[in-house]
């Protein structure tokens, strides 16, 4: 149906090693074991040198696209990042997040195109810290950068995506983050119309990409509006109207390269299943949604629980079946020092059917 | 005899070569194809008054070959000025003008990558659709006819994102002409035009516009297209605004149809640069005025015919090309 | 029961040609063939004594019944006056207040 090499015809220069390392400010809490695991791959498996440096900050984007942070405010927040990465001895920064990314590209093509922000910048970052504004050699996402290594990630795999009882490859929905080609489609692997970054991934891994009608469409997060409760029913319709598209296909899973499209992907079929009673996976469950190193990690042999799958929304269970992973149920619940750390109530989006009143779909 | 270089062999070539055997000057055609004609070669009926593209091409080509006008096929002009002309094998022909009758490239619907062409199967172009015809073999979707196709008119065209700020004049009534072929062909398919403006400069074109409303009963919305994804059963869907009740818009179609614009030659920029030719902000050779010198370069005895210099209709062309002889001979005469 | 998280999932807005039942905007469009032949200008709007003191927009409301949307159509086509400024005005020559009988005709269902 579509000619793959398509998804691959933009290319983008991402470094080879020597990576500082930035974190998006809410996948600890969605997806905890992410980027942990992204360090451990880089560092161990791969054998690169990241730096995770302790005192960078959030560079405010939330908070800028919600209209409370300025822009100057931003502008020095992320000089200050870029010179705690020159400080560090780094030159090629790498970003966990999509919309940090989204920010960090756009205000390089600001500082390029009217110099005099980027002079006011280095002044106010001068004043605000003592510290020299530099600019990076080489921007990345960290999916570019594990876009990058597939094909040694894909030398060192325990478990293709393959289904082990079927040895049919499993169905994959790709979801990117808007601000990662959209706002500048060179920024992206693939360009903005059909990026590969992850389809390159799923197919390194074995694994077979699902197009869908939706499949360009913004998952709904948005800030501001999901921000607002009132407005959070056009947040999650957007949500809805991928899960509607993609439902057809009947995928195993998702995997998103954002931190608020994961989350969406993954909460908003709890809420649509509270609410209305509709789950879009199979056998009446949800979709299990992943972001991309857990992919990776499942991929490389990592426990599940190690990955932090234990704190989706959407049971990741039926995906771990599939791909013949071992795991332990009764360590699903146990934290880190193997204390219980609380279990959810039943869900409807985890066929929680004795719960609830509504007719599930098949 | 005076000879002349005529640069390019579609129907503005062929008829200002005519022109000038009638006016007693002789002219030397350079075609890069094996064969004279052009892109007109390639349509099938032509708009307003489905005329077969035959009709134009066979009494040009055969008067040609009567009056026995040097043509030299296969043959790609290197450089030019207004006394010479230098072939890519390193030849040069001395002669006494040059008309520049090089036309227009179309554009590549691949580059608007939203709409899949080349990716998803019944994505087609206003070309494909044509060869089709001539061919009379439709490709479609399960062997079946079709029962749905949209039209999307302005894919390279009035479009900033891909560098094309012009309208390439023409697609309109190609679109409202290829609605008709189709309703006529596939009777049961609902046909959607989706466009910006509609515009319908020629004479009998309002008239065709009309007729593919009320007659055929081809559905016409003003919203241009977004993005097109596939359907699990091979079709495509669309998605767009209907502007004219303010409401997003989306439906799955058998066929999609891209009216791809008129572009520049890449060329123009060498020839501009080697015979200090001015060209205009479309990449298009600029003539000397849009009025009275309107065949004319910026440069004595350099003379533009057909759609080198902008998008024209068949008969545009050929207007075009007879004055663009006369304008030779006067300058000849003159000198 | 439904959990309530205090909003709700909003409809989509979008005129879905698949979804929509396009049989009755077939037969008014064969009954009044004239009707496709609207290009939007919008004079018989502007001209409207009903339009110019209600939201009533005749343009809109047979564009929407063509692409198969009926709700409310016919309570809105019920604001015309009938005056036939609108067809003395129509470039188009579309029979203008036919259509609206005709549309009501077919449509009083909904």
């Amino acid at each position: 149906m579509v000619e793959r090499a398509k998804w691959a015809e933009y290319e983008k220069a991402i470094a080879d090693d020597h990576f500082y390392y930035a974190r998006s400010c809410i996948r600890q809490n969605f997806f905890p074991g992410s980027e942990k695991a992204f360090l451990d791959i880089l560092k161990n498996k791969l054998g690169k040198d990241i730096y995770d440096d302790p005192i960078h900050t959030s560079c405010t984007g939330i908070g800028y696209h919600s209209d409370i942070v300025p822009l100057e405010t931003i502008m020095t927040v992320v000089a200050r990042q870029f010179a705690l990465m020159g400080e560090a001895g780094y030159e090629n920064f790498a970003t966990s997040c999509i919309t940090s990314f989204g920010i960090y590209t756009e205000i390089l093509h600001t500082w390029e195109e009217f110099p005099e922000t980027k002079e006011r910048t280095a002044d106010y970052l001068m004043k605000a810290t003592g510290r020299e504004l530099v600019v990076p050699k080489n921007l990345a996402h960290t999916s570019d950068v594990m876009y990058h290594f597939r094909k040694d990630i894909a030398e060192k795999m325990v478990r293709p995506l393959v289904n082990v009882k079927t040895g049919e490859p499993l169905r994959v929905v790709e979801h990117i983050g808007c601000h990662y080609a959209k706002i500048f489609p060179k920024s992206g692997v693939g360009g903005s119309e059909f990026p590969y970054v992850l389809a390159g991934m799923i197919e390194s891994w074995g694994g077979e990409v699902v197009d869908y009608p939706e499949r360009r469409h913004c998952c709904g997060f948005g800030f501001r509006n999901y921000l607002v409760q009132a407005n959070r029913g056009y947040s999650i319709a957007n949500s809805q109207k991928k899960l509607e598209s993609m439902a057809p296909y009947r995928p195993d899973f998702i995997v998103c390269n954002c931190p608020g499209c994961s989350m969406f992907l993954d909460k908003w079929q709890y809420a649509i299943a509270e609410m209305e009673g509709i789950t879009y996976g199979q056998r009446g469950c949800g979709i299990p949604v992943l972001t991309y190193e857990e992919m990776a990690g499942l991929v490389l042999g990592y426990d599940p629980w190690e990955l932090g799958m234990q704190m989706h929304a959407v049971d990741v269970e039926p995906l771990l079946n599939k791909m013949g992973v071992e795991y332990d149920p009764s360590a699903k619940y146990l934290g880190k020092s193997g204390k219980y750390i609380g279990k959810p109530a039943p869900t409807v989006v985890n066929r929680a059917v004795e719960a609830s009143v509504y007719k599930l779909r098949g | 005899m005076l000879k002349v270089a005529v640069i390019g062999g579609g129907i503005a070539g062929m008829q200002t070569a005519l022109r000038l055997r009638e006016l007693g000057i002789e002219p030397i055609i350079f075609e890069r194809d094996k064969e004279l004609g052009g892109k007109v070669r390639n349509w099938h009926l032509l708009f307003p008054t489905f005329t077969e593209s035959e009709a134009v091409l066979l009494p040009l080509k055969n008067r040609v070959a009567r009056e026995k006008i040097e043509v030299r096929l296969a043959t790609e002009v290197r450089e030019f000025d207004s006394t010479s002309v230098t072939l890519a094998s390193g030849e040069k022909i001395v002669v006494e003008a040059v008309v520049v009758c090089t036309g227009f490239t179309i554009f590549d619907a691949r580059v608007k990558d939203e709409y899949g062409y080349g990716i998803y199967d019944n994505v087609y172009t206003s070309v494909d659709i044509e060869r089709m015809f001539v061919d009379g073999k439709f490709a479609h979707w399960r062997g079946e006819e079709p029962e749905r196709i949209a039209i999307l008119h302005c894919v390279g065209s009035r479009d900033e994102k891909v560098c094309q700020r012009h309208c390439s004049k023409v697609c309109c009534v190609t679109g409202v002409k290829q609605a008709i072929e189709l309703k006529r062909r596939f009777p049961k398919a609902d046909i959607f035009n989706f466009y910006m403006d509609i515009r319908m400069f020629g004479p009998g074109y309002e008239e065709l516009y009309h007729t593919a409303q009320r007659e055929y009963g081809i559905h016409f919305v003003r919203g241009r297209i977004s993005e097109a994804s596939p359907l699990m059963d091979g079709r495509v869907q669309i998605k767009a605004e209907d502007t004219l009740t303010g409401r997003p818009l989306r439906m799955s179609v058998d066929m999609f149809i891209l009216l791809v614009g008129m572009r520049s030659n890449s060329e123009n920029e060498h020839f501009a640069r080697t015979a200090d030719l001015r060209l205009a902000d479309s990449g298009f050779m600029q003539p000397k005025d849009l009025f009275v010198n309107n065949v004319c370069s910026n440069e004595e005895g350099i003379f533009y015919a057909g759609t080198v210099t902008a998008p024209k209709s068949i008969g545009e062309v050929l207007n075009e090309a007879s004055m663009a002889a006369d304008r030779v001979a006067e300058y000849l005469k003159e000198r | 029961m439904a959990l309530n998280f205090g909003y709700n999932i909003s409809k989509p807005r979008v005129i879905d040609i698949d979804r929509n039942n396009l049989r009755k905007s077939v037969e008014i469009i064969r009954e009044l063939p004239e009707l496709q032949a609207c290009i939007g200008c919008g004079t018989c709007t502007a001209s409207c004594t009903a339009g110019n003191l209600t939201s009533f927009n005749f343009r809109k409301v047979h564009t929407l019944v063509r692409r198969g949307e009926y709700q409310g159509a016919y309570e809105e086509l019920n604001k015309c006056m009938l005056c036939g400024k609108c067809r003395l005005l129509c470039p188009r020559g579309i029979n203008t207040r036919g259509v609206i009988m005709l549309i009501k005709r077919k449509l009083g269902d909904f």
